[in-house]
């Protein structure tokens, strides 16, 4: 099977690793993987910051990437719902204003065919054991566009618990917004540090060393935050757990 | 709205005081994790929950596209049943008919049965201009107006307050509005409850005024309905000779058969009741029992205006019920008062800028308050997808657009001090719609790693001030994808 890497803005400027770790990762399992250079920006902070208007082009542009792919695989829960939930809210709109089919048209055929990396892992692979090794202590954070836009539900966690050596702590107050939110964390940034603040005292107290999660963004925010309240546990992207085997061990 | 409202701070500034409230913090907290919990048990207990929820949608769906229609029907019911029916285009009017008809008693104090309409309005701030005082009775509502506060919470006004000081207030306050607290009071639930009881019945029995709201009016018999959990309400609406009752005109419902859904899902989703102790229903006026005189006051205050927008509408099925307050993480961290408006958390976000508009500060800082994490729409009972709204709203404030006001079309212009945002999302939208210009900025990026500060300036100063930025990495991804070909060339 050959599918697109959508590896997100986010993820190829600040955490190349991540993008290393899900080709290893889907190499290993069989999938040839091939990266669009064309790629950039699925438009998610345009369009949640009420900029819809300018994240239309960006949708388009993304069409235009990957729309020949058979599937499109992105290590972002959050990118993921932005196309999976919002392209076509977007076509809706843009019918509602009178502007006819072509957006949505445009951005249909990608719609169905991108999928959050677990998801895909689970859904369309068919696996849960993915042959990796990891001997430490986790935490699970499922970041809310991954729980609630997407629909994640005990994915991550399955392909946790396959994993060799890993140790899995259960998160108290899992479901609770980390208090990222794209640009809220600098529009409001003492609601969205409080809230960071809650989400790491929650992760200290399980006694696991590495909070982890399918979207950096939220690791981001987690683990700036980590840093700060100096709690020495580390933010690691699932992919990366996922990728590290015992002959190559990864984060 | 309530004029106590007026010329608040934008949210953010409003939020920074209650987040660093350790007191209030602990209030709030401990309170919304309680219900949050309860909720979720009383829900799980029904089978066919997500069939109520889409119901509830459906019903509320149906009876706003034929709003005109419906309201027509409530008017002749009520007439038909000995009552009387006006119509308050916004706040001033609805004060004044309300004041109009208490003056035209000879009385001048009122008991309130607990309604967001009439805080919506101010009506106890323009019955007091008036020298008219209205007594609250719904306790939480009662420390509320004691403690000369304002209310932070849909379902309990006074969620933020704790039993130490509800009993202060108790203590400093019963005397000058009637009977005073008992000597010795301490804040034990069952000696607080039994003051207020106390001091509640004198009003209950002196009044001859009552006024009221109603989660929900009945259009084929012109019946309207009040859920409580205390029984105050129901004595504000049993014993005083004349009712009146203010409700907004979305509390419409076409048939008492409707009704069944919401008793369901409004108590399960307010209080964790399977079924709330106190359903009071009351049509027009009989001879022989009740008011003598009833009055429904039907209010619009922005509302018609909500309709006409497509997206936007969906805020009008809300049945008040606060689960989508219990459940934000943003409103348990900065408190109800924040939002500046008496309808706060989630739904305030989205129902205040579009009842009152987004030209002051802080409603163009509403939409905003919210990371947007889902928690809201997910236990909405009549699933209102509030983050919808609030990216709608936004796009309202930052780029403008067409909007009714007062039944006329308009079109906005931007919110201020959106420019420099922008006009970094127009540069950011240009690169990404350029690969090659995002590549040469990540190359920059990389090659001047080492002196990227660890904090911002700036807008991004409120972010560096609690976290840590991650560094920038020695190599984007696409450029080690290109130099190895994805790894296969041998380099990692
Ligand atoms: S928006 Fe939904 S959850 Fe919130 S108060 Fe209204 S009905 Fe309840």
């Amino acid at each position: 099977m050959r599918v697109a890497l959508f590896l997100t803005c986010v993820n190829d400027t600040l955490y190349p690793d991540t993008g290393r770790a899900v080709v290893k990762l889907l190499t290993r399992l069989g999938v040839e993987v091939d990266f669009p250079m064309a790629q950039t920006c699925c438009g998610q902070a345009h369009y949640n910051t009420g900029y819809r208007h300018e994240a239309e082009p960006l949708a388009r542009h993304f069409s235009d990437v990957f729309g020949e792919y058979e599937a499109i695989v992105t290590p972002s829960g959050s990118c993921g719902a932005m196309v999976r939930e919002l392209y076509p809210r977007m076509g809706e709109r843009a019918r509602a204003e009178g502007r006819g089919d072509t957006l949505a048209a445009t951005l249909a055929p990608v719609v169905p065919k991108t999928y959050e990396l677990t998801e895909f892992l689970v859904d369309v692979l068919g696996v849960t054991d993915v042959g990796a090794y990891y001997p430490h202590k986790v935490t699970y954070h499922p970041t809310c566009h991954g729980l609630r836009g997407l629909g994640l539900g005990e994915r991550p966690l399955r392909l946790l618990r396959a994993v060799k050596g890993l140790e899995l702590a259960e998160l108290p107050g899992a479901d609770e917004c980390c208090g990222f939110g794209g640009t809220f964390a600098l529009k409001n940034a003492d609601v969205s540090a409080a809230m960071g603040a809650d989400k790491v005292r929650n992760a200290e107290s399980t006694g696991a060393e590495v909070l982890c999660a399918a979207d950096n963004s939220c690791l981001m925010h987690i683990g700036g935050t980590m840093t700060r309240l100096r709690t020495g546990m580390r933010p690691v992207h699932i992919a990366e757990i996922l990728a590290s085997t015992e002959e190559e061990p990864t984060a | 709205m309530s004029g106590t409202f007026v010329g608040m701070p934008a949210f953010p500034k409003a939020a920074h005081e209650a987040v660093n409230n350790q007191t209030l913090r602990g209030n709030l907290r401990h309170a919304t994790h309680t219900i949050r919990g309860k909720r979720a048990k009383a829900v799980a207990e029904v089978s066919d929950w997500a069939a109520l929820r889409e119901a509830g949608k459906q019903i509320k769906d149906h009876t706003l596209r034929h709003l005109d229609r419906y309201l027509v029907q409530v008017e002749e019911a009520v007439t038909a049943a000995g009552g009387t029916v006006h119509w308050a285009a916004d706040a001033d009017e609805a004060n004044r008919i309300v004041t109009d008809l208490v003056k035209a008693t000879g009385e001048t104090e009122v008991v309130k049965v607990k309604s967001m309409a009439t805080q919506e309005i101010g009506l106890n701030e323009a019955l007091e201009a008036e020298g008219i005082r209205a007594y609250e009775t719904d306790l939480a509502e009662l420390i509320v107006q004691l403690g000369k506060d304002r209310p932070s919470h849909i379902l309990v006004p006074a969620i933020h307050r704790n039993r130490g000081e509800i009993r202060d207030i108790f203590a400093r306050e019963m005397s000058e509005w009637g009977r005073p607290a008992p000597e010795g009071l301490t804040d034990t639930p069952a000696e607080l409850a039994e003051a207020a009881r106390l001091h509640l019945r004198e009003k209950f029995l002196r009044a001859k005024v009552g006024v009221s709201g109603a989660n929900f009016v009945i259009a084929e018999t012109g019946t309207l309905v009040v859920v409580e959990s205390e029984g105050n309400g129901r004595m504000c609406l049993t014993l005083p000779e004349t009712l009146i009752s203010v409700v907004g005109i979305e509390k419409i419902l076409p048939t008492w058969q409707d009704l069944e859904v919401f008793l369901q899902t409004l108590p399960r989703s307010s209080t964790a009741e399977r079924m709330n102790p106190y359903t009071s229903t009351w049509t027009g006026t009989t001879d022989e029992d009740g008011p003598r005189a009833f009055h429904l006051v039907l209010l619009d205050n922005g509302r018609t205006d909500t309709l006409a927008d497509e997206v936007g509408r969906q805020a009008l099925r809300c049945i008040r019920c606060s689960a989508c307050l219990n459940v934000c993480p943003v409103y348990e961290r900065a408190g109800g008062h924040a939002y500046g408006s008496v309808y706060p958390g989630p739904i305030g976000a989205i129902l205040s800028p579009q009842l009152r508009g987004t030209q002051s500060e802080i409603d163009a800082s509403l939409p905003y308050a919210s990371s947007l994490c889902g928690a809201c729409y997910e236990v909405c009972p009549v699933a209102i997808d509030i983050p919808e709204v609030l990216v709608h709203l936004r796009e309202r404030v930052v780029e403008g657009g067409q909007v009714t006001r007062e039944g006329n079309k308009v079109v906005l212009r931007p919110a201020k001090g959106h420019a420099a945002e922008r006009a970094a999302m127009r540069a950011a939208r240009w690169a990404f719609s350029h690969p090659g210009a995002l590549r040469t900025g990540q190359r920059l990026a990389s090659r001047t790693r080492r002196l990227h500060p660890r904090s911002l300036p700036g807008p991004g100063r409120a972010w560096s001030a609690t976290r840590d930025l991650p560094p920038v990495p020695a190599e984007p991804f696409r450029d080690w994808w290109q130099r190895t070909n994805g790894g296969k060339d041998g380099a990692k």
